[in-house]
């Protein structure tokens, strides 16, 4: 069976710096692989590249065997791809059932039938269920400028997943969130792996948070692949700690 | 073929013209994401600087210094000062359009208090033409292409050739790093700002004598400009310069072979065939895809 | 803004678009139509400018288009109707072919695009006199007949414009409440999460400048009749500024500001009248000044006060709970 998500080769050249520089690896269906590596070595660039946000320099991108390089990140999303930010990017001013509606709704029918027909493209009820999901019901209806950061962190994640995706690609999603809402962060990620069988990619500095909630682990290191295998052969890898210590 | 190479050469003259406005355009925008509506009219209202100068009394060399003096102090720094370090932090596009409410003041306030009739302006260059190999080339057009000529080296030998000027474009390439670097980035961008007022002023001294300075001159000559620009490559000032010429000489050959009712027409295709085409412009570098 | 204030206010405002104009004479009853078709147009404006962040420089032309559209039909006895009917495919068509290669680029090239499709259109309208009588334009557009009902008396045209407005306004409404309109907000806050959902920010913007052409090249179906004559220097980039200045005093991106907008844009020249040429420079420094102090033009300002009075009322509120909550 094809895997999920092949990336073969893929080069990111800015000018003279080769931000990625021939990495190429395989997500197989229902895994949940984590990226890590120190600063700078070309993670959000890799992720960035498979999501159409950047053209890669060289390099192909497949998704279930049929090839997406340089796809925008709409088709994407609508051939089954979705992700989250670094950066926090929701809707400030509407809804948290609002954003969760909009996250979907793009899947729903043409253009036309969503002009014409109903208010929340018949949304509401799996919004409530994400909602439920997410343990956010009493926030259902605030404007979502009105979360804690953490709240914000879960409805971004919420959105990510509000489509059904196939894959879903995580960027630092456990950044800047304290510990009870970790916790409860990565317990709603594993759930949604295991219930709806969702592949993951989660791109994180948190060690612990990848090491728990990871299968399988890859390393970059100045835009080159370092490392791979299980979260606990790759911690104890000495070129991997050299990577993070040299720096 | 005499005439064909007549029009080519007026062609390039005029071509030169848009360059200069056209560089000045692309240098604002690439230093400051400032997208001027108004570089027209930047373009119209020196000679008329100029004009009144003369009207009281003063000289001809004298009243052009003034007219440079005062379209560098207000098209450049007043411009800068009082409208774009303002709004710049509401971001693009509140400035185009304030840029575009600007364009209209400076046009009315020359009508109303100026004059709203074509007055002549007086020409730097002898009237009648040069006879070199059977063709007959207008002086005119000589002079406003070795001036623009020497304009556009002066201008690329500032920004290659002196600190400032690699400080310039650092500032404009990447503004952060700059300022790392120490690169005084804000005064620079004032450098921009006051370079373009000299350029618009120049522009305007060559480009008056022929169309007679007339507060709406500024319509035709803007739009050029930014066509210029975007058919050259809206991020580099190569660009600029390869859009205007090429414009000029297409707009001349239209109006002389093709119609000149629709002449105006032709800016406007050539846009739609680059955009169509080659939208990073003929000497554009493709720009990375954000979205 | 609290609903019921804002309700009666609308019910206030609309009881008087019907019933005061049963007093004004002429020139009243002309003043107030030119409101509302010039409100139509900047409807569509604000669809493409407010709701979708592009800048359109040949709303103008879509109005002279829209306006020629009417007067040749409805001079060779056709009716006003199908005048409306080709003016909003016209509008529309070419629209879709403007914006189609003009956002596929990046950077604001809609808007450059625009201006040199107004010049365009400009020549076209003065040059192709076979078609539109050139430089002498269409004079003597007639006004229809509805059900057998002449238009002609001005306080009829008055109505029918304001029934037209009234139905934009719906379908308006309308587009904005449905999926598309939340499509909208995201693109406008945030065009790259937006995509990274799965919204197609092209195909959204693109139909946005379709339609608001369509909606100016409707208004200038209904200005036709109203002014009667129809001429080449009444449709150029000075129609496309003002309507422009329109959306951006109201307020882009609000719903109402189109209203409030060419309100203002109609009933200034005339308070202003005594000011005779020193109009238009008065009005431009205005409008630079308003853009400095607020972007997002009058309703901004009304809006950004109502939300500084509500979040202090709020942190109010919870400094008094805690307050009791801390004290023994």
């Amino acid at each position: 069976m094809a895997p999920v998500l092949e990336v073969a080769n893929i080069k990111k050249r800015f000018g003279g710096i080769n931000a990625v520089d021939g990495v190429s690896f395989e997500v197989r269906e229902g895994e949940i692989l984590g990226i890590i590596g120190p600063n700078g070595c070309g993670k959000s660039t890799l992720f960035n590249c498979i999501l159409g946000q950047l053209q890669p320099s060289e390099g192909e991108v497949k998704l279930d065997g049929r090839v997406t390089t340089g796809l925008r990140p709409c088709d994407l999303n609508r051939l089954g791809v979705s992700r989250t930010f670094q950066l926090l990017q929701i809707f400030p001013k509407l809804s948290v059932r609002e954003n969760l509606i909009l996250a979907a709704q793009e899947h729903k029918g043409t253009m036309l039938s969503r002009l014409f027909g109903p208010r929340d493209a018949g949304l509401s009820a799996a919004a409530d269920q994400m909602i439920d999901f997410f343990k956010l019901g009493a926030l259902a209806d605030e404007p979502a400028s009105g979360l804690s950061y953490g709240q914000q962190k879960l409805l971004d994640a919420a959105m990510a997943f509000m489509a059904g995706p196939r894959l879903v690609l995580l960027d630092e999603p456990a950044g800047g969130v304290n510990l009870t809402m970790l916790a409860n962060l990565k317990d709603r990620l594993k759930a949604f792996n295991l219930e709806r069988g969702a592949t993951f990619v989660v791109i994180e500095h948190n060690m612990d948070f990848v090491m728990s909630l990871c299968s399988r682990v890859i390393v970059l290191a100045e835009g080159r692949l370092l490392a791979e295998g299980l979260p606990a052969e790759v911690r104890a890898n000495p070129s991997v700690i050299e990577a993070y210590l040299g720096h | 073929m005499a005439e064909f190479l007549a029009i080519v050469i007026a062609g390039l003259a005029t071509g030169a013209l848009y360059a200069l406005v056209a560089v000045g355009f692309t240098l604002l925008w690439q230093t400051s994401q400032t997208i001027n509506f108004a570089q027209g009219e930047f373009v119209m209202l020196p000679a008329f600087f100029m004009l009144a100068a003369m009207n009281a009394r003063l000289p001809f060399w004298a009243a052009i210094l003034l007219g440079f003096v005062l379209s560098t102090a207000i098209l450049g720094f007043a411009f800068k000062r009082l409208l774009v370090d303002p709004m710049l932090r509401h971001g693009v596009l509140p400035l185009a359009i304030a840029t575009m409410a600007l364009s209209t003041f400076l046009k009315e306030s020359v009508k109303t208090f100026y004059s709203a009739e074509a007055s002549p302006f007086p020409s730097l260059a002898p009237t009648g033409d040069l006879h070199l190999f059977g063709v007959a080339i207008a002086w005119q057009n000589i002079a406003v292409l070795v001036v623009a000529i020497a304009a556009v080296i002066g201008l690329q030998f500032l920004l290659a050739g002196t600190s400032t000027g690699r400080q310039m474009q650092a500032a404009a390439q990447n503004p952060t790093v700059a300022r790392i670097l120490g690169v005084p980035v804000e005064r620079m961008i004032l450098y921009t700002f006051l370079i373009n007022g000299a350029l618009v002023a120049l522009a305007s001294l060559l480009i008056t004598p022929i169309y007679l300075a007339k507060f709406t001159n500024g319509e035709t000559l803007g739009l050029a400009a930014f066509i210029a620009a975007i058919v050259g490559g809206f991020n580099q000032i190569r660009g600029a310069i390869a859009g205007g010429l090429l414009l000029g000489v297409v707009d001349n050959l239209a109006a002389a072979y093709v119609s000149t009712q629709y002449r105006g027409a032709i800016p406007m295709i050539l846009l739609i065939a680059v955009i169509l085409f080659r939208p990073a412009g003929l000497l554009g570098r493709p720009e990375e895809r954000t979205v | 803004m609290s609903s019921r204030w804002s309700r009666l206010g609308l019910l206030l405002a609309l009881g008087f678009l019907i019933l005061a104009p049963l007093e004004f004479k002429r020139y009243g009853l002309y003043i107030l139509s030119q409101w509302a078709v010039m409100t139509i147009a900047a409807m569509g404006l604000n669809l493409t400018l407010g709701y979708a962040g592009q800048v359109s420089l040949a709303q103008g032309a879509f109005v002279g288009i829209g306006a020629y559209c009417a007067a040749i039909l409805t001079t060779n006895g056709w009716p006003l109707a199908a005048a409306i009917v080709l003016a909003l495919a016209l509008g529309f068509a070419i629209g879709w072919l403007l914006g189609y290669p003009a956002l596929r680029v990046q950077h604001h090239y809609l808007a450059f695009v625009t201006l040199a499709f107004s010049t365009l259109a400009f020549l076209v309208f003065r040059n192709e006199a076979w078609l539109t009588n050139g430089t002498d334009g269409i004079d003597g557009v007639p006004r229809p007949s509805v059900f057998g009902l002449s238009l002609k008396p001005h306080l009829y045209y008055y109505y029918f414009c304001l029934f037209v407005l009234a139905c934009v306004t719906l379908a308006m409404l309308g587009l904005v409440r449905s999926p598309w309109g939340r499509a909208f907000v995201a693109l406008r806050e945030n065009p790259m999460r937006a995509l990274s959902l799965g919204v197609d920010t092209r195909r959204y913007t693109l139909m946005a400048f379709a339609l608001g052409s369509a909606l100016g090249a409707l208004s200038g179906a209904l200005y036709a009749p109203l002014v009667g004559l129809v001429e080449p220097p009444a449709f150029t980039l000075t129609l496309s500024l003002n309507l422009l200045m329109m959306v951006i005093v109201g307020g882009s991106g609000y719903f109402l500001g189109p209203f409030l907008g060419a309100l203002i844009a109609v009933l200034l020249p005339e308070w202003l009248r005594f000011l005779e040429s020193y109009y238009l420079i008065l009005y431009s420094l205005l409008v630079m000044g308003l853009l400095i102090y607020s972007p997002t033009g009058l309703i901004g300002i009304v809006d950004r006060h109502i939300v500084r009075r509500r979040t202090r009322a709020a942190s109010a509120a919870r400094a008094s709970l805690s307050a009791s909550i801390e004290a023994p």
